[in-house]
């Protein structure tokens, strides 16, 4: 009888254990859900599992290196696309709102505004040069470089004629520009073209 | 009754043709019967008509499925492409969903048209468990809705908490631009601290996970950094720009919305096409067997006819001999 009773007793507190976490070896080192949220959502709603949030879809970063690591790790996004991603290299250089800017390895962490202008990323002696609309670059304290713009093409694919042509018309319609917002439309278009023009030549 | 006989049969035998017999019979049989008669045995005309009909349906099932695979295919890559642009704000500002805030809007994005499956409904469950969650005695939340069905659902009982709805969201190709004007357009019009962004996230064809992705106002990135916690090194960044802080932080707060929301509208388009397929894949099934047991009862009541043709025609003749 005690035999039994022992028995069942183990039984019930290893029901009662939650369930064994399957393949442990995917958990990496920060949660992948907040916990917060989801205890919040178990008050509320407990027949409903809780949704899932942008953490649980991301790969983490690794942690800031106690040494400056000797690649810069680049993640280029656009709407469309992500030209590069966890591309190791040695040097980029965005177009900030404060002039360019150059990201090294071991770079203070920073948030910067970018504006229209020359994009280049250098590895080894490979040069790549994108042209960028605005956007922001992320530079974090683990050699990581997030740039995330709206648009960007390779300087290569710009055809200089269409740009004269785009600048005479914007500084055209800057000339003639009556209320306040179509005055800073024809500015950006203005803007824009004369970066494209410089991006083409320098 | 064995002179009617006869005279069907006669009828019967004006019209012989090289055709099988049987084959005449059946085809003659149903609608004579009918004419003649009245409630003549079971009429097979019934069944033959809904045997068309739920073959339409069958043939119009699955030409939607081969519709909503063939958008899916287009609408896949875009999506997957446009995965790494919300990545790089998550892992600058982390993802705080349970962060508190006294107003929060939840956006809730939906599909325009039917025959989906259960997504929508899903995304309405999760918008009103997130509602009753983020709702408190300071604290309130409110709704802006994309697509006619979470419309629907959610202006029966919330009709006082929609501030904006909007519809047809897919009627030209989706882009950047749009969702990005379609995003200015709700920071301009809605006053918030926190948005919490309520979609279907595409996993596979057969599989669609809600997701909520969640957006700090400016003032409550300021707020949080300074408590510490998961924001407590955005102090570390140095700011390059030229103006302040908070400056930078809206304009940061703005592009990560447009960036989410573009994200957000395409994983649910996609999510819709998946769910569409599943939908009309398991109708189209469900009318092939609807279909065979419908022959099945049709084959049973047109030999149940011909017997009881035989029976009489048997029984007339019969009689006549005596």
């Amino acid at each position: 009888m005690f035999r039994q009773a022992t028995a069942r007793l183990l039984s019930r507190s290893a029901a009662a254990r939650p369930k064994a976490r399957p393949f442990s070896t995917d958990l990496e080192s920060a949660p992948a859900a907040d916990q917060a949220f989801v205890d919040a959502w178990k008050k509320v709603a407990p027949n409903m599992d809780p949704p899932k949030t942008p953490l649980s879809f991301m790969k983490p970063r690794p942690p800031t290196p106690s040494s400056i690591p000797s690649k810069l790790t680049v993640n280029f996004s656009l709407p469309y696309a992500s030209e590069l991603s966890g591309k190791e290299v040695d040097m980029v250089i965005v177009p900030a709102t404060t002039g360019q800017m150059g990201i090294l390895p071991g770079h203070v962490p920073t948030i910067a505004e970018l504006k229209p202008g020359l994009m280049t990323v250098h590895e080894g002696n490979d040069v790549q040069k994108y042209f960028v609309s605005s956007g922001f670059a992320l530079v974090h304290a683990n050699s990581y470089a997030d740039i995330i713009a709206v648009e960007a093409v390779p300087v290569n694919r710009i055809d200089p004629n269409l740009v004269q042509k785009g600048l005479a018309e914007f500084t055209q319609k800057l000339n003639s520009a009556s209320t306040d917002l179509e005055k800073a439309e024809a500015q950006i278009g203005v803007d824009v073209h004369s970066a494209l023009s410089s991006a083409l030549s320098g | 009754m064995a002179m009617a006989a006869l005279r069907r049969e006669g009828k019967r035998f004006a019209l012989t043709s090289p055709n099988p017999i049987n084959v005449l019979r059946s085809s003659l049989a149903p609608s004579e019967e009918r004419m003649s008669l009245g409630v003549r045995g079971i009429s097979t005309q019934i069944v033959r008509n809904r045997m068309k009909s739920v073959k339409n349906i069958q043939k119009i099932t699955k030409a939607m499925k081969m519709v909503a695979a063939s958008k899916l295919r287009a609408i896949q890559v875009r999506a997957e492409n446009s995965r790494g642009l919300w990545q790089p704000f998550t892992a600058l500002l982390g993802d705080t969903p349970s962060v508190d805030v006294k107003k929060n809007v939840i956006v809730t994005i939906s599909s325009d048209k039917g025959l989906c499956g259960g997504i929508n409904s899903t995304s309405v469950k999760i918008s009103r468990a997130m509602r009753r969650l983020t709702s408190g005695p300071d604290k309130e939340s409110t709704y802006v809705i994309l697509g006619e069905k979470a419309k629907a659902q959610l202006i029966r009982d919330s009709r006082n908490f929609i501030e904006l709805s909007i519809t047809e969201l897919q009627k030209n190709f989706l882009n950047y631009t749009q969702v990005s004007v379609l995003a200015d357009e709700i920071l301009k019009n809605v006053e918030y601290d926190a948005l919490r962004v309520v979609f279907n996230k595409f996993q596979s064809v057969v599989s669609f996970l809600p997701t909520t992705a969640t957006i700090l106002s400016p003032e409550v990135v300021e707020r949080e950094a300074e408590a510490g916690g998961k924001l407590g090194d955005l102090d570390a960044y140095e700011i390059e720009g030229g103006e302040t802080k908070s400056e930078i932080l809206q304009n940061l707060a703005e592009f990560q919305f447009s960036c989410v929301m573009f994200n957000a509208v395409l994983e649910n388009a996609c999510s819709e096409q998946g769910a569409r397929m599943s939908a009309m894949d398991s109708s189209s099934r469900n009318a092939g067997e609807m279909l065979d047991r419908l022959t099945l009862t049709y084959n049973r009541t047109r030999q149940a006819s011909i017997t009881t043709e035989l029976i009489e025609i048997i029984s007339g003749a019969s009689a006549l001999e005596g």
